[in-house]
């Protein structure tokens, strides 16, 4: 017992200040969210070529990028030989509407993802079914640590639960396997409504490295609906703690 | 001595196609069997196309002679079943039977092993419609569980014939992650390869990236510097360090036991941070790449890391022993779920879950690669085979870990981490490479065609191996037991899946 009571005075507060308090330090070479410094000089298409999961298009050389399949490799900032693309250090990526993941010159920041109706009934508590559906247990590791000690989303009544039954929603993990689709159908069944679906990485919202396989159906929004998207592989838990509170209309400071 | 003289090969080396004997049905079983009973391990086993006919070649990794042995048969529509003398090879079989239509002639059950669409006709069994084990009798039930687990938890499907409270057979059906990674590296590599490589099993990033490097490096003549193999190091055990301390903290959880399920949920996510300080990524995404890795580690990285290891070092002094010395705990580890080395040696068991049985089973220091040919691990080994040994190996392998990688960060980077342009591919070559993932062996075997593309390329998750032990290990237990086996094995699904 005494050494019970040592180890929990050894072990210190942790959970972190933030929201309220300062952001939780990112790593220094953190890829967060894209960046296109400006129009394409000489249509080289280097980047498109290069990138693995085809995130990047260029129109009337404006360059376009895709959060929703960008797997942040960085491969294309290697390509351009202009020097054209970057990845901030900024992790708010998430949205709540497909084509606002697009980033192009000039996009705003970040992106307003506030869902009233969601503020309004699940604001003060939300309780979450994690559905893994062909996810590589990175996605679902890093919204698992959300629950520990150090970030705990406790603290904004969110919390995952072990039944839909119990639930108010779905974070969908992984590109939607064939052989997952009639199970994740089954649980979004089970959620009582209102109910809120969030796609959690770049599978879930696309498919990830896993687009256009006919072992996968490209991502969460081909079997339900989507309210939110929180891009990443994975995405960073800071970015999925943004997502969350930002849905449901907390402060969150800039 | 087997009668047909085989060819060995280092961890890592690449020999030509046509170097591997192809041999009759009797003379490939009685090798097989022979390795395997000197105590090899059947590291891999698969079926490619050749002509009219198709190839079965077996990968068996012989710890005593330190290299992997390969042999081949050449089969039509079936073959003899290794798996009667071999019980390793049951799942090696259901799989060519499932994706070729091979029939293995006295295999005791080919069920499907992942409903995975057959690589001949595109067409795949409904997920779940099989036969299942059952029993009946007064006071018999089942359980059914999954494929939609409790917790943030990937999808598999799990029976349990109960009597009473007593499990007499657990019967595990997985398939749900199944994304067609092995069929997608055919014709490969491209620019989605090394993405499909570290998302096989995405809490073994550097695993298999190390042995896809490995085979990609073998196959073009490429040699990583020092400094590269130095990093892949460190990277690797990190990613060891972290998920046995994620697991050290949920086992503690599963027994009810609070405080180190807490810590170690944090002090995981600070081992996580260490993968990120050299790449941006908790999971070591983005670092590995065949020829190098793509960051390097200077003085100051390697400073602050080595003062960050010391830290994590002293919370888990605080967070794990505790467990260990509590009664409580102790008495909920110790002779759960079970096995036996000789039942481990049979079914092919690898990793910790093989190391807890006793079994000096370690690719580090028996197949040694990179860093680890000049600075070996010593195997942390436990006896009992019960979930406390599969705990307290994961701790004894956390400080040989920490201890490796304050050796590692001392040694100089010398900026040569960076990476040489890939060459093609040499054509008709076969390439074969183990590492040791922190769940256990992990086996890439990668073979190109004519053009220098790959004609096949097998992965094997130690999880492929391991599952069948947890299956084992939950009979005669107590159904409320699962959990606290499950997470003493904490196996992939995904990897499993492919």
């Amino acid at each position: 017992m005494l050494r019970v009571l040592k180890a929990r005075y050894e072990q210190k507060h942790r959970t972190m200040k933030y929201p309220s308090g300062p952001l939780p330090a990112l790593p220094d070479r953190f890829a967060g969210r894209p960046e296109i410094k400006g129009p394409c000089p000489e249509d080289c298409r280097a980047c498109i070529g290069a990138c693995p999961v085809n995130a990047i298009s260029i129109n009337n050389k404006c360059i376009a990028m895709d959060m929703g399949r960008c797997l942040f490799c960085r491969v294309c900032v290697t390509a351009c030989p202009h020097g054209m693309i970057m990845f901030a250090r900024n992790h708010q990526l998430s949205a709540t509407r497909r084509q606002e993941l697009i980033v192009s010159t000039g996009s705003p920041v970040k992106t307003e993802i506030l869902s009233e109706t969601a503020r309004d009934i699940f604001g003060r508590s939300l309780k979450l079914r994690q559905v893994s559906a062909g996810g590589c247990n990175a996605c679902e590791a890093d919204s698992n640590v959300l629950g520990t000690p150090a970030w705990d989303m406790g603290r904004f009544g969110i919390q995952f639960v072990a039944s839909p039954r119990h639930a108010d929603g779905l974070l969908i993990t992984g590109p939607v396997t064939a052989n997952m689709r009639l199970a994740l159908e089954k649980t979004y069944a089970a959620v009582p409504e209102p109910r809120v679906v969030i796609a959690c990485g770049a599978c879930a919202i696309s498919g990830g490295p896993y687009i256009d396989h006919a072992e996968t159906i490209n991502g969460a929004s081909s079997v339900v609906p989507v309210d939110l998207f929180i891009p990443g592989c994975p995405p960073h838990p800071l970015t999925i703690l943004d997502g969350l509170l930002r849905f449901l209309g907390h402060e969150i400071p800039d | 001595m087997s009668f047909v003289s085989i060819p060995f090969i280092y961890n890592g080396d690449s020999i030509p196609m046509d170097a591997v004997p192809v041999v009759g049905d009797a003379a490939f079983h009685q090798t097989i069997a022979e390795l395997v009973e000197s105590g090899g391990h059947l590291s891999a086993m698969l079926a490619a196309p050749k002509d009219d006919n198709f190839l079965i070649l077996a990968v068996i990794s012989a710890p005593k002679q330190e290299q992997i042995g390969l042999i081949a048969t050449e089969v039509a529509k079936e073959y003899t079943s290794l798996t009667p003398e071999c019980p390793a090879a049951q799942g090696f079989e259901r799989e060519i039977f499932e994706q070729w239509g091979l029939k293995p002639q006295g295999h005791p059950w080919l069920k499907p092993v992942r409903f995975q669409p057959s690589r001949r006709t595109g067409k795949a069994l409904p997920i779940g419609d099989a036969d299942f084990f059952s029993m009946a009798g007064e006071d018999m039930h089942e359980v059914a569980v999954g494929p939609v687990h409790a917790g943030v938890i990937e999808p598999g499907h799990f029976r349990f014939q109960c009597h009473g409270e007593t499990v007499y057979h657990l019967e595990i059906s997985l398939g749900y992650q199944h994304r067609g990674v092995e069929r997608s590296l055919v014709g490969g590599p491209d620019k989605r390869t090394i993405h499909y490589m570290e998302t096989l099993a995405g809490d073994s990033t550097i695993g298999h990236m190390t042995a896809y490097c490995s085979a990609v490096e073998s196959l073009c003549g490429l040699h990583p510097s020092p400094t590269a193999q130095n990093i892949r190091a460190i990277a690797a055990e990190l990613e060891r360090l972290a998920n046995h301390i994620g697991d050290l903290g949920a086992l503690a959880g599963d027994v009810g036991f609070l405080p180190t399920l807490n810590y170690c949920g944090r002090i995981r996510g600070d081992a996580l941070n260490l993968t990120a300080m050299i790449c941006g990524n908790r999971f070591g995404r983005g670092l590995l790449i065949p020829g190098g890795v793509l960051f390097q580690m200077d003085a100051k990285l390697r400073r602050q890391m080595r003062d960050r290891i010391n830290i994590l070092e002293a919370d888990l002094d605080s967070a794990i022993p505790l467990m260990f010395d509590t009664p409580s705990v102790q008495a909920r580890f110790e002779g759960t779920g079970a096995l036996s080395a000789d039942i481990a040696c049979r079914i092919g068991l690898t990793g910790v879950a093989a190391r807890a049985c006793g079994l000096d089973h370690d690719v580090r220091s028996h197949f040694p690669y990179g860093a680890y040919r000049f600075d070996n691990i010593p195997i942390s080994i436990y006896e009992t085979g019960d979930c406390l040994a599969r705990a307290y190996v994961r701790w004894l392998e956390v400080k040989q870990s920490i201890e490796f990688i304050r050796r590692q960060l001392d040694l100089p980077d010398s900026g040569a981490g960076s990476h040489p342009k890939i060459n093609s591919l040499a054509p008709n070559r076969l390439a074969v490479t183990l590492s040791e993932g922190w769940r256990g062996q992990i086996c890439h075997v990668a073979a190109t065609d004519a053009q220098g593309k790959f004609a096949f390329y097998k992965v094997v998750d130690p999880s492929f191996h391991n599952w069948f032990g947890l299956a084992y290990a939950l009979r005669g237990q107590q159904i409320s037991d699962f959990p606290l086996c499950n997470k003493s094995f904490n196996l992939s699904y995904c990897g499993y899946d492919l």
